[in-house]
């Protein structure tokens, strides 16, 4: 009985995985093996070892934007104006692209039939071209054919458009911005008690209520209440002024930054727009008519019903979508912007370290995916829904 | 009586809405004020657009950059006494398409009517006489498989047998396509066409072909591995998946270029189109195992423990039970991969290899074509929004087809 019952050990589920899992990892380290020795062999046939030594070294090339750089600074420096250059244009266009995908994404259910077409033709062309040909077309058929600084075109604001980019007026803090700054940051504590008080009295009548709009109110009243009441106000505008060549003053964005921010930004909207869109078709009508049926407003009904199952849904592929948007600025390259991808391509060509450079690469995009993920997966768990 | 007077009630017709042309204006656009006020905005928009557009586009464009470039737009640098076996291939897929319209009908024969609608216009269009002819045959082809077939259905035994070779020679395609274009080594009649030499829309589809052909097992195992029992085994699928998601393409691109030559034995030789292809192969690899671990995860706990008390193996349960269930379900998403992957061929700029979208911006770097970029970028944008857009349409309706989160 008891030796009927021993499996033999070439039928043991037990021994079968353990020997599967052995053979498996022998044949991963044989090809790392196989790999690692080629390297070492083609390493030595050309001189180099591998050494990050180099960073030290100035990098004698010229970054045309971002932090400021010069010739004699190091490469280590040079790639984290890099890094730099690219969360700048990361993080401008994630919040661009969310506004302009919400914009089109609900446009795409209006109930004008004008409106929804214009948007759905928006979504269809730009999401079947290719992104790097895209913001091609945008630095050399629409910024490089700008007018010159002297001719350049005029927004109201004033913006100015032309070869040089884009520039706009600055905010500039003037005497009583110390002041003002005081006065904030009293708006802060003020608010902070406003909150707290709020959800106190909340919590104490057992009501639903918006304790944070109380807050953030309170801080809008303070600030903007401190704002006319300095005897100068704390920011004044600064108009950029035009000059023969070039402007000065204000805040400029050159046309590679300019072109690729506004490539990046309606390529992915057109994406964020249909995820907004099923989000929204998400919810089902039986839900909107129950709110109706309780006596909720629109307004009430908008935020307490179907904004947070519509996020429920629009969330996890907006975070693939920011992901998404973080990875394309590297076609920075195309249009001669200088982000992480561009430089470090830079310093290979001077540097000859292929290797070292492309695992800093690689570091770095994996730390913006992870940082992005991380921020969206603790925003999701805030949204999703919760179970009995 | 009542009995009788029920089912008359049931044969009714829905009442159907009749509206007059105002009627629709005044509910679609002008249904309150702030649409009116959306929809004025809108047509003044669309005015000042289209009429910008179509002015630059008829009295300032030149568009003489696109036809004088053509040959190289399509196929690059590809030898012209050898373009015969561009045609081939483009025979032999209409043909492999048309057949298997013809056979298996709905989808494929609405794709295939659209494609020789297309080549009947293309033939129609100024080309050398040689080339409308060409075009017009690929047309007819198109057509007239699609009738074979469809006689091929009648006869029930000829209709299995074509199919099963129409199936072969689907699996073989990828590898005859290959060859075709790239030539067997030492043969007197195909002789070998080097990948520098390959370019243009060719090279486009021939990197989206041969990456999502290769991937595609590739992906397969990877999200096997990913949902494995074995502790290193899904470990490793992980971390790879994971690493390769989180990159950008053209930093694989140009990991492949700058390094594959580094990790292999001193002597050995990749050139440019390979190394890209790898590139491609590794990155949309992971994409489609994520796509096929969402259809893995699908599969009811039924089907495997009915395939256990079958007394199937692990092994052949996944074959037999799991994967084609699994893999029905993502055809949409893989479709909608090889879409992605169509458009990121333009990436190839970082490996120096000419695609539709680089061969243009090289020509637009020669002093002659230098002020027409809109005129190319419009071009090319354009042929491959042709291509992706009809992809997905397809894609949709196959999704429509097979009923994918509706079972």
């Amino acid at each position: 009985m008891t030796k009927a019952a021993r499996i033999p050990f070439w039928r043991d589920l037990r021994v079968l995985r353990a020997l599967a899992q052995v053979l498996f990892v022998i044949f991963v380290i044989l090809l790392g093996n196989w790999l690692y020795t080629n390297l070492q062999a083609n390493l030595k046939r050309t001189n180099i070892s591998f050494s990050y030594d180099f960073l030290q070294q100035p990098a004698s090339m010229g970054i045309s934007e971002g932090l400021p750089f010069q010739p004699t600074d190091s490469y280590q420096y040079a790639f984290w104006v890099g890094v730099f250059n690219t969360f700048r244009v990361v993080f401008l266009g994630m919040i661009l692209a969310t506004l302009v995908g919400l914009i089109v994404g609900v446009a795409r259910l209006s109930s004008n039939w004008l409106v929804r077409t214009l948007s759905a033709i928006y979504v269809e062309t730009l999401r079947n071209t290719p992104l790097v040909v895209q913001l091609v077309f945008w630095y050399t058929a629409v910024f490089l054919k700008l007018p010159r600084v002297d001719e350049s075109l005029e927004l109201p604001g004033p913006i100015y458009l032309s070869q040089r980019g884009l520039v706009m007026p600055q905010p500039q803090p003037t005497e009583s911005f110390a002041l003002w700054g005081m006065a904030l940051g009293g708006g802060l504590v003020v608010a902070l008690g406003v909150y707290i008080a709020r959800r106190i009295y909340l919590e104490r009548v057992q009501r639903p209520g918006t304790p944070w709009l109380w807050g953030l109110s309170a801080f809008l009243l303070t600030a903007l209440g401190s704002w006319f009441l300095l005897p100068q106000a704390p920011l004044r505008w600064e108009p950029p002024v035009r000059g023969i060549f070039n402007f000065e003053g204000g805040m400029q964005f050159t046309p590679e930054f300019t072109a690729l921010l506004l490539g990046l930004v309606i390529y992915t909207a057109a994406f964020i727009a249909e995820i907004v869109r099923a989000g929204i078709l998400a919810v089902s009508k039986g839900q909107k008519e129950a709110a109706r049926a309780l006596g909720l407003t629109d307004f009430q009904m908008l935020r307490l019903i179907v904004l947070p199952q519509a996020l429920r849904v629009i969330v996890p592929p907006t975070t693939s979508q920011y992901l998404n948007l973080a990875k394309n600025s590297s076609l920075a390259v195309a249009i001669g912007y200088p982000d992480l991808f561009n430089v470090a391509n830079t310093i290979i060509n001077q540097s000859g370290r292929a290797i070292e450079v492309i695992l800093m690469i690689m570091g770095s995009y994996l730390t913006i995916s992870l940082l992005t993920s991380l921020f969206m997966n603790w925003y999701n768990r805030r949204v999703r829904l919760v179970e009995r | 009586m009542i009995e009788q007077k029920r089912v008359a009630a049931e044969v009714l017709p829905p009442p159907t809405l009749r509206y007059g042309p105002l009627r629709w204006l005044r509910e679609n656009l002008f249904s309150t004020w702030y649409n009116t006020l959306l929809t004025l905005l809108c047509l003044w928009g669309l005015y000042a657009a289209l009429s910008a557009l179509l002015e630059w586009a008829f009295t300032r464009a030149d568009w003489s950059v696109i036809p004088a470039n053509l040959k190289l737009l399509l196929v690059g640098t590809y030898p012209a006494e050898m373009l015969w076996r561009v045609w081939a291939v483009l025979y032999f897929v209409v043909f492999l398409l048309g057949g298997s319209a013809g056979l298996w009908g709905s989808l494929l024969r609405d794709a295939v009517v659209a494609l020789s609608a297309a080549f009947f216009l293309l033939a129609l269009l100024p080309f050398g006489m040689s080339e409308r002819l060409l075009l017009a045959g690929l047309a007819l082809l198109g057509g007239g498989m699609m009738g074979a077939g469809w006689l091929l259905r009648r006869a029930a035994r000829l209709q299995t047998w074509s199919k099963r070779i129409l199936l072969g020679l689907w699996v073989l395609s990828p590898i005859l396509v290959v060859v075709l274009v790239g030539g067997l080594p030492g043969s007197g009649w195909l002789p070998t066409v080097s990948t520098e030499k390959w370019g243009g829309l060719m090279l486009t589809f021939m990197l989206a072909i041969v990456g999502i052909t290769t991937s595609f097992p590739l992906g397969v195992l990877l999200a096997l591995g990913r949902r494995s029992e074995l502790p290193v085994v899904r470990w490793f699928s992980i971390l790879y998946i994971e690493i390769i998601r989180g990159v950008p393409l053209v930093t694989v691109i140009f990991m492949a270029s700058v390094m594959l030559p580094l990790f292999l034995p001193g002597d050995t030789r990749v050139d440019q189109a390979v190394r890209a292809m790898t590139a491609f192969t590794l990155f949309t690899a992971a994409y489609i195992a994520e796509n096929v671990r969402g259809g893995l995860q699908n599969i009811p706990r039924g089907q495997y423990e009915a395939a256990h008390a079958l007394g199937l193996s692990h092994f052949w349960t996944t074959v037999f039970i799991v994967l084609p269930q699994a893999l029905r379900a993502v055809i949409p998403a893989n479709v909608g991969q090889f879409i992605s992957l169509f458009k990121d061929t333009s990436l190839v700029f970082v490996a120096a290899l000419l695609d539709l979208f680089n061969i243009g911006r090289s020509i637009l770097a020669n002093p002659t074509w230098l002020a027409h970029d809109s005129e190319m970028l419009l071009f090319i944008a354009s042929v491959y929004f042709v291509f992706a857009y009809f992809m997905s349409r397809l894609s949709q309706r196959l999704e429509r087809l097979l009923g994918v989160g509706e079972r």
